[in-house]
């Protein structure tokens, strides 16, 4: 065949087509989009509008009113995510990054496989579940709930979340990096820490925020492991345990050894209440969780753009 | 060994005028990365662009096809002519410029497909469906770039599979199913071993039988060997990009009329 395609073709008509059918799908993904935009932005200002009104000073201050009286906030909630959210930050974070360094390390071993395949899974298992587990394990042997259990199982639910991200960002970093700081002699351990984290620093950090915000909204593990605690107020364990002439050691034991609540767990008692001002209350629980999700996230894009715009002008 | 002459000066008269740059500039937002090149690119010519690293020869080079409109913040000052016509022109469509003036990339990026596919991609892209005329394309393409012979029992193979020197060839060859008039290439074999460098070294002076090719090129002596024009650009104060001195090869690398020129061929810098 020595004559040209065109004489197959009919160039004018295929552009035509080819023209509709950009536009089509260019609107079909603009409406896309914006149905995917309405249900946050839906649920957003919902909750602002229901929950916004009975945001008050006593909310963040105060332990809750005896049942059926007026008054009182969710202190007990809020330090109760504090301190259970920390002791799962301060074990999951750790051990998913030193995780993570070794899958990038010696990612071809057995070890690694098993590593990489039981984060999965775990990454699977409904959160229920494991506030079941932490209720055998903790639960039982301790006789008590506790916020230490709490926090332990949210540890367990951050570590797979933290841990994939921590992987991924540290396999963006070129290979090129890493071993240019091997091939100057630096053990691995060096090399992983001073030239390798901070070049995923940032993707590692967001990472770590979504750990974060995802145990600040896990609710049904902690009904069998933190229980709940009305009177559970930080200041005051401290303020006895001086009075009290109590070592470190007992005061620690009382802040993580009592049964805490926490914001969700809270939102979640009060909303099935038939007292109208737990159910505002309820609310306003709600706008506080949706405010620290949507803050979390816009404080680590913020940071991260001024971080970018630092190193990469 | 020396380069082969493939056409006399006075040829300059006859020849036709594919594409012509008239005070091209190329701005990234508020950087001047070309400074005001204008040459000609002769029919059924190879034209070369050479010049030290950083000096906007792919710049340059992707202008011609309004690749650089897919960067956000690039805009053109001047004229790019394809066959008088201003391709930056309104009311152009970019589509069928890029139909017309094709590309080959420095390293060979294959589809995700099988060898056939690769090739068909194109001419299935502007409606060809019979099997009979597609078989056709495929064939004649990859015979055209010296890879039929190699394929033509594993056209079902993956275009990923074959070795670096085939997969630039198929690249090549998927730029020809389509026709084009011209043909862009950027740095082709720099990512290459010398044998697979030579081979395309050859088809290129095979090619411009039927294109008009241009080639950006960091290799001074590919340069020599196979384009019949070269353009060399490069970086002045503000890391613009401009045309130093513009020729039949043969003059540039054996009389060049610039002081600069001179140095660059010689190795003094670059």
């Amino acid at each position: 065949m020595n004559e040209s395609i065109y004489t197959h073709i009919d160039l004018a008509r295929n552009y035509r087509n080819r023209k509709i059918t950009n536009i089509l799908m260019l609107s079909l993904t603009g409406v896309t989009v914006v149905l995917a935009i309405i249900p946050l932005v839906w649920i957003t200002v919902y909750v602002i509008l229901k929950g916004g009104k009975y945001i008050n000073l006593d909310l963040f201050t105060r332990l809750p009113a005896p049942m059926g009286m007026s008054g009182g906030g969710v202190l007990h909630a809020i330090e109760g995510t504090f301190v259970m959210v920390t002791l799962a930050s301060l074990i999951a974070i750790p051990l998913a990054l030193l995780a993570a360094f070794y899958l990038l390390a010696r990612p071809s071993t057995t070890l690694a496989h098993v590593l990489r395949f039981s984060t999965d899974m775990l990454a699977g298992i409904p959160s229920i579940v494991i506030g079941l587990f932490g209720y055998a394990v903790i639960v039982v042997t301790q006789k008590h709930f506790s916020a230490f259990a709490g926090g332990i199982v949210l540890a367990i639910i951050m570590l797979p979340v933290v841990l994939r991200s921590a992987e991924e960002m540290l396999k963006l970093v070129p290979g090129e990096m890493r071993e240019g700081a091997l091939a100057l002699g630096s053990p691995e351990w060096l090399a992983a820490l001073k030239v390798v984290l901070p070049a995923a620093a940032e993707g590692i950090i967001t990472g770590i925020m979504l750990g974060i915000a995802r145990a600040v909204g896990e609710t049904a593990p902690l009904l069998f492991t933190a229980l709940g605690n009305d009177n559970y107020e930080i200041g005051r364990i401290i303020r006895d345990g001086i009075h009290y002439h109590q070592s470190l050691g007992q005061i620690l034991g009382n802040i993580f050894g009592q049964p805490a609540d926490a914001l969700p767990l809270t939102l979640w008692k009060y909303a099935q209440q038939p007292y109208q001002e737990r159910i505002q209350q309820a609310w306003a629980v709600a706008f506080v969780l949706m405010a620290l999700a949507l803050g979390l996230n816009i404080i680590a894009r913020v940071w991260l753009a001024y971080r970018r715009r630092k190193l990469y002008g | 060994m020396q380069p082969q002459i493939t056409f006399q000066p006075s040829d300059t008269a006859n020849l036709a005028v594919k594409m012509a740059l008239n005070n091209l500039s190329v701005y990234y937002k508020d950087f001047r990365a070309i400074k005001d090149v204008t040459l000609p690119v002769y029919e059924h010519r190879v034209t070369a662009i050479i010049g030290p690293s950083g000096c906007g020869k792919s710049t340059l080079l992707r202008a011609l096809n309004r690749m650089n409109d897919l960067i956000p913040g690039a805009r053109v000052e001047g004229e790019v002519l394809l066959d008088g016509e201003n391709i930056y022109g309104a009311g152009q469509d970019v589509v069928d410029i890029r139909r017309r003036v094709g590309m080959v990339f420095q390293r060979p990026n294959p589809f995700p497909m099988s060898v056939y596919d690769n090739v068909a991609f194109g001419p299935r892209l502007l409606g060809l469906r019979k099997k009979a005329v597609l078989d056709e394309i495929v064939e004649r393409s990859l015979r055209a770039a010296a890879l039929w012979e190699h394929v033509k029992d594993k056209l079902g193979q993956s275009g990923m599979a074959l070795s670096g020197g085939q997969q630039q060839r198929l690249c090549i060859a998927r730029a020809i199913a389509v026709e084009p008039e011209v043909i862009l290439m950027d740095e082709p074999t720099s990512a290459l071993d010398p044998i697979a460098t030579l081979n395309i070294e050859d088809l290129i002076q095979t090619l411009k039988e039927n294109f008009t090719i241009v080639i950006v090129t960091h290799n001074m002596q590919q340069a020599a060997r196979i384009s019949d024009f070269t353009a060399f650009l490069s970086m002045d104060d503000d890391r613009a990009g401009y045309l130093v001195e513009f020729g039949p090869t043969v003059e540039l690398f054996t009389n060049p009329k610039q002081k600069l020129t001179e140095d660059y061929i010689t190795g003094r810098f670059g």
